[in-house]
């Protein structure tokens, strides 16, 4: 058991198909407690849904995924268990739009982990406070902009405490003005030791904080490294191209 | 460096928005719709004027017979005189304080969960759906000390709103079951929804209701046959709630894919994700077609007359038929129609409260 808790997630030849395609081809991937990894890539490369694998919001046909010692399966309660440790932020925020923000933050915790109401919102405003929205509470998550809706998504994420963080583009669909503060909170997080998997463009952000960088196309890992090595050296053409074009300008 | 200051809003011209603004824009904006304006005022005029003047000012209202209308104008004498009737049906006169009670129980229900800051709407609403239904078919139906009334005795207005209200309360959550049911990924139970769907949905409510009263007893043995009233009212929660589960199949069709998966990656449970996520927000949106739907569903209910059971509508067929009140059709389906439209127009008044109520800025 030692030895598998010292990796929190191992994706061991996972293959995936959507209908005859191909999607995710014999994915291997070992993340370490506390590491923080940053997945780039075109686009169709498999690279969100890898992440979505790994708390089944797409299920893989072949392989093995191991998330805290637990096997991904068909077994709902597996499921839950790996859901209630992995906290995801998407690229829509898929904030609910019926609840407040701070309703947003206690749903999972009250109805999941079956705190009590004023615990869960002591840690909700906790979290809000540390992404720096305390005040909007009580607002609706329509009444907020973007960079403040992906922060509440971030705040909710954390408030179920989870041992992982997977970030699915978490800055694709904001204005150029707000990436930066749901960046500043990312990059925090990552400071205090959250164990990350982050899919993103950001090269700054992945040079800034990342343990590893994993370039991704066609449904494989081609090119995995630390990031100084990864963006100063890389190995593959392929890694080479895309790295000219998102950097080249 | 110039500090940016942005302009002052200032208000809009005054001929934009005042009335005169909204008449010049909407009435008299050209000559071709200045001339429709006119046009639809001149036969508002020679329709609206000759009607007012029959149903109001020309009219009789109260006597006991047909020498009482005297004025040549409508007759509402007509409608006064059998007024109970035209309520209760054949139901006893002197337990009329059994419906009015029940009735007047519903609204207080109703105006209590509309009014915003009245505490404890939940238990209220609890009570709606639990204790209500059970303290009213006491007080229509009798027992527990009261004297049994017959369902072949209940008629009028008070069946129509039975009808309507027991169709709607329990053909919603079958609908949302069904609805759920069909978008399942487990294929016997999406195959038993749309089956059942199909079926109900695909055979008009007339058939459903005769099947219900002529041919159901048949296949029970003599004597263990249920009540005409219950039997017809089955047959409208299954036709209804099939035509529900459409309109709930549609509402949930209209969430996003990130509102399911954001309840999943949280580790909500299928039935949490539902009642806690995606009902609240597909019900939201539904309202329209829901409220469409028990529209229609209120108006369908005067077929049951078929059968023979006298709702409100067939209570002002019977009377019209009368010998001594013949010839006052034209009152007897108005005021029938007025009836109708009363409940169908608050209904509808009702449900644009609701979505402003529940409006809450953004869908997702």
């Amino acid at each position: 058991m030692t030895n598998e808790q010292e990796f929190i997630i191992t994706l061991n030849k996972v293959n995936k198909w959507y209908g005859q395609f191909h999607v995710l081809k014999d994915i291997n991937l070992n993340v370490k407690v506390g590491e923080r990894i940053v997945i780039c890539g075109p686009s169709g490369s498999g690279k969100s849904t890898m992440i979505r694998c790994i708390n089944h919001l797409e299920e893989h046909q072949e392989g093995e995924i191991v998330v805290d010692g637990v096997v991904l399966n068909n077994d709902l309660k597996n499921i839950g268990q790996i859901r209630k440790e992995v906290g995801m932020v998407f690229q829509h925020f898929n904030l609910f739009p019926h609840l407040t923000v701070l309703q947003n933050c206690t749903l999972a915790p009250i109805w999941v982990r079956k705190m009590p109401q004023k615990e869960a919102e002591a840690i909700a405003m906790k979290y809000l406070e540390r992404v720096k929205i305390p005040d909007q509470a009580h607002k609706y998550p329509g009444q907020l902009s973007g960079g403040q809706q992906q922060r509440v998504a971030i705040a909710r994420s954390l408030c179920m405490n989870p041992r992982v963080m997977l970030f699915d583009e978490p800055t694709s669909a904001l204005d150029p003005e707000m990436i930066k503060e749901v960046l500043d909170v990312m990059v925090e997080l990552a400071q205090e030791g959250m164990t990350m998997l982050c899919v993103t463009h950001e090269m700054g952000f992945a040079k800034k904080v990342a343990d590893r960088v994993i370039f991704m196309d066609a449904g494989q890992i081609i090119e995995q490294n630390e990031p100084e090595a990864f963006f100063n050296n890389p190995q593959s053409d392929r890694t080479k191209l895309f790295l000219s074009q998102v950097l080249g300008h | 460096m110039d500090k940016f200051t942005p302009i002052e809003s200032r208000p809009a011209p005054l001929v934009e928005v005042g009335v005169i603004g909204w008449m010049r824009k909407n009435l008299f904006s050209s000559i071709p719709n200045t001339l429709v304006t006119l046009f639809t005022a001149y036969m508002l005029w020679i329709v609206l004027v000759p009607f007012i003047n029959w149903a109001f000012i020309t009219s009789d209202w109260f006597g006991d017979s047909r020498q009482d209308c005297t004025s040549g104008g409508a007759c509402w004498v007509f409608v006064t005189v059998r007024w109970n009737l035209f309520m209760y049906g054949f139901y006893p006169e002197d337990s009329y304080w059994r419906p009015n009670l029940a009735f007047i129980l519903l609204i207080a229900i109703l105006v209590w969960l509309s009014v915003p800051n009245l505490p404890y709407k939940k238990w209220v609403g609890i009570a709606a759906v639990t204790i209500y239904p059970v303290v009213a078919f006491v007080l229509l139906y009798g027992g527990f000390g009261l004297d049994i009334v017959p369902t072949h005795r209940w008629g009028g207005l008070m069946l129509t709103l039975v009808l309507a209200l027991v169709g709607i309360v329990v053909a919603i959550p079958i609908g949302i079951l069904l609805a759920l049911g069909r978008r399942s990924e487990m294929p016997v139970i999406k195959m038993v929804c749309v089956i059942f769907i199909e079926f109900w949905r695909g055979v008009p409510l007339i058939t459903i209701l005769f099947m219900a009263s002529v041919m159901l007893p048949l296949f029970f043995a003599g004597g263990t046959d249920a009540d005409k009233l219950m039997r017809a009212l089955i047959g409208i929660v299954m036709f209804q709630s099939a035509y529900m589960a459409e309109v709930v199949r549609g509402g949930l069709q209209a969430l996003s894919k990130g509102q399911f998966e954001g309840a999943d990656a949280l580790g909500l449970s299928y039935w949490q994700k539902m009642n806690l996520v995606v009902l609240p927000q597909a019900l939201k949106i539904m309202i329209p077609g829901i409220v469409n739907t028990l529209i229609s569903l209120f108006k369908d209910t005067s077929l049951i007359v078929i059968i023979g059971i006298l709702d409100i509508l067939g209570m002002v067929r019977q009377a019209l038929s009368d010998p001594a009140w013949l010839g006052y059709p034209a009152e007897g389906y108005l005021f029938a129609a007025f009836m109708f439209w009363i409940f169908c127009f608050s209904m509808s008044r009702y449900s644009i409260y609701l979505e402003d109520r529940l409006n809450t800025g953004h869908r997702n």
